[in-house]
């Protein structure tokens, strides 16, 4: 092959650059270019709204009429509502327990997953289905499952025996609150044993092996190899989870509206209740807010741990 | 799809604009075709799904076609379920665009007032044509003088009963008295057959019972100047009190998780014997004799009855359903949809509607308290005197943004299921009283 001086020279003397091209040659600039579809979409889809609710908060903005600056105005009448507390409460132990039971669960799915049986690849699949339904679709069939008057779980506790008058799953607070907590546990668990996993087969085999040799038993082996290694991977997928779990809406909305009495109100049907129901948008706003502390902390700690772990 | 050309559209659009600017009527009439701004125009009216669904198919096949052919303009019908409107209204206001008129349920215009566009002229020729409106329509549709919304109709509950089931326990009609009907709540109950009502969050059947329940016993939200707290009473006390009670020995105790339609399932499976809800039972029951039947294999619609909730010592009560088609005020299409509203609430046209609820709402204007659509079912006959007898939320003051928020945080239906869920009544009513005072301050 031949290769000549002359053939790759009026490519490189061109003048056809023009002064983008110049512009772009200039890392900084490319950087600045590559970069600007991500903060218009974040600026557009997250920034803007959030600017815009911290916005509305300070105001008494209603729906229709923009409103005035009341400084912190609706904080210290959100503080004094009692629902708002009750919803405070409700949304802290929704997430609380629905995490530690996703993340149990979903762990232990995610372990019997990772083993190898006939069926495996369909198997996994399935187990996504709670998470694949809408959330609505599933939740009204949830619904209908705890309904008082038909549900088919009392139907076949009381066919089996086991109780003699029906329960009343979501009409007594105690159940309503333990009943949406089942089925966000189990809407839930699917997120939490795909990503786990996917945490579990980056983990060398031979690391097991190895411990196997040496004579570490299947809990030794989980807990001073498997446990420490996907460690950083359950800390992102439980980061995740609490945000999401934190601003749930749909299936409270669903299932019980938020009653009885309050009983099932977490801090999104409440905002949706004030800023939508009643039109208090500002109010809304601030109900919406107020989760934004308890999360930053929580994503801050996270994050930190996180860091640590990987450090190490 | 019939393509139609620049030349033509000029053609046509010129045929009828001189004959509105000439002959008016009578022009568009004589030129065969409908004035020229309808030509291109479309009016996007948002309603709820009704709980008759004749009624949203008479729209859709009959309505919408004559509305084109009459006025020249396109309806574009949008049903969705009640619950969600309010989210679409929201949005629709806050960025200034979205359907032309929207069906407003109860007090819900008192909520947009700024952002509903003065119907008056249309509301008060309908309302000299047709014998005026019922206050409770008025009140939720005015702000001062102006008219914000159009009266469209009134829904409400009574209570829908098995006949067969009370003539057993020995009542040949349901009972008129909180008393009686505790009593013979108890009976049913014993025998697997409660009395259905809901105590959930839920936005028809909830405050449908326990408002007009609450009143009855002589309670009220506030004093007549809409502003002072009258809750905490000696009278909405004795109301909690016998409501404990009440649902511990009458009533499905499920019926704190129950919605809007929890009680039409549970009366149509023979599961409740009694509960307070519109004529939709009825009419359901009535379209399908096969499918809903009593255990004596005969149809249920013939065992149904209707009748009012029990009187107390404050006096006998409902709580109507106004519903008011509120012109929107971002709307482009102010003219149109005007003449829509005149039309589609003109007498002609409404009937056919109003003929199609078969008596599950009763007219806005008292001319349709003649109609013959009354003299078609006496089970369905009660339902017209509901407007007469009917209070809204917030009494003794005006429905206005406080009523509506009391309501949306369902204070008055949450001070009965706490103290049924086993909270001292004074302690239930403390509570309520509470979060009415923050929401009227």
């Amino acid at each position: 092959m031949t290769f000549t001086y002359a053939a790759v020279r009026p490519y490189a003397g061109t003048p056809r650059r023009g002064p983008l091209t110049r512009l772009l040659e200039d890392e900084r600039w490319l950087a600045a270019t590559l970069l600007l579809p991500t903060v218009v979409l974040l600026g557009l889809f997250i920034a803007y709204p959030f600017v815009k609710g911290v916005e509305l908060s300070v105001t008494d903005a209603k729906v229709g009429v923009p409103g005035h600056f009341v400084g912190l105005q609706n904080f210290a009448d959100v503080w004094n509502d009692g629902i708002f507390r009750v919803a405070v409460w409700n949304t802290c132990l929704y997430t609380v327990v629905t995490t530690i039971f996703k993340l149990a669960l979903g762990l232990w799915l995610a372990l019997l997953l990772n083993n190898n049986f006939k069926g495996k690849a369909f198997t996994r699949a399935f187990i996504l289905l709670p998470f694949i339904i809408p959330t609505v679709l599933s939740t009204l069939a949830w619904k209908w499952m705890f309904d008082p008057t038909f549900s088919v779980i009392n139907y076949l506790l009381f066919q089996l025996g086991i109780i003699h008058s029906r329960i009343n799953w979501l009409g007594d607070p105690h159940l309503a609150l333990i009943s949406v907590i089942i089925v966000n546990v189990w809407r839930g668990v699917p997120f939490y044993a795909i990503s786990l996993l996917a945490g579990l087969q980056t983990i060398s085999p031979e690391l097991h092996e190895a411990a196997a040799i040496d004579g570490a038993r299947a809990w030794q082996r989980f807990r001073h190899v498997t446990w420490p290694l996907l460690l950083p991977v359950t800390l992102v997928i439980v980061l995740f989870s609490v945000i999401q779990t934190f601003a749930d809406f749909q299936l409270v909305y669903v299932l019980t509206g938020g009653g009885p009495a309050n009983a099932t109100q977490l801090f999104a049907t409440y905002a949706y209740q004030i800023g939508i129901g009643t039109g208090l948008l500002s109010q809304g706003a601030t109900i919406s807010l107020a989760v934004f502390p308890v999360l930053l902390l929580v994503v801050i700690v996270q994050l930190l741990y996180i860091r640590r772990v990987e450090t190490h | 799809m019939a393509r139609i050309d620049r030349r033509s559209l000029l053609k046509l659009s010129g045929a009828g604009a001189i004959a509105a600017s000439t002959g008016g009527i009578a022009g568009i009439l004589a030129s065969g075709r409908p004035p020229a701004y309808a030509q291109a125009t479309t009016v996007h009216w948002l309603r709820w799904s009704d709980f008759v669904p004749a009624s949203d198919q008479l729209l859709r096949q009959t309505i919408a076609p004559e509305c084109e052919k009459a006025l020249g303009i396109k309806l574009n019908l949008e049903m969705v379920n009640a619950n969600d409107i309010q989210a679409r209204i929201t949005s629709a206001i806050q960025s200034g665009s979205g359907p032309d008129i929207i069906l407003g349920l109860n007090n819900w215009p008192q909520l947009y007032t700024d952002s509903l566009a003065d119907v008056s002229d249309v509301a008060d020729d309908l309302g000299k044509a047709q014998g005026g409106y019922y206050d409770i329509s008025k009140a939720v549709a005015t702000a001062g003088n102006k008219w914000i919304g159009v009266p469209w109709c009134i829904g409400g509950g009574l209570v829908a009963y098995r006949k067969s089931w009370f003539e057993e326990i020995g009542l040949d009609r349901f009972p008129d008295t909180w008393e009686a009907l505790r009593d013979a709540g108890k009976k049913l109950k014993a025998k697997g057959r409660p009395i259905g009502q809901t105590l959930g969050h839920t936005f028809g059947d909830a405050p449908g019972f326990w408002y007009p329940y609450l009143w009855s016993w002589g309670g009220k939200e506030v004093e007549a100047d809409g502003k002072t707290v009258a809750l905490n009473s000696k009278q909405t006390v004795d109301s909690v009190k016998f409501a404990v009670g009440f649902w511990k020995d009458a009533c499905d105790e499920g019926g704190l998780a129950w919605d809007d339609s929890s009680n039409n399932r549970a009366f149509l499976s023979g599961s409740i014997s009694a509960t307070n809800n519109g004529a939709s039972i009825y009419l359901e029951a009535k379209k399908k004799p096969d499918t809903y039947q009593t255990e004596k294999g005969t149809p249920m619609f013939k065992d149904i009855l209707h009748a009012p909730l029990p009187k107390g010592a404050g006096g006998q009560f409902n709580l109507p359903g106004p519903f008011t088609s509120m012109l929107m005020g971002y709307s482009k299409n102010q003219k149109p949809a005007k003449d829509f509203l005149r039309w589609v609430s003109s007498k002609p046209i409404f009937e056919q509607w109003f003929t199609s609820q078969q008596g599950y709402t009763v007219g806005a204007t008292l001319v349709w308290e003649e109609d013959k659509v009354w003299t078609l079912d006496p089970v369905l006959l009660p339902f017209r005197d509901l407007p007469r007898k009917g209070r809204l939320m917030g009494y003794a003051g005006q429905p206005n943004r406080a009523s509506a928020e009391a309501q949306t945080k369902y204070i008055i239906v949450d001070m009965y299921a706490k103290a049924v869920q086993g909270t001292p009544a004074e302690d239930a009513v403390k509570g309520a009283h509470e979060e009415l005072v923050k929401i009227y301050a």
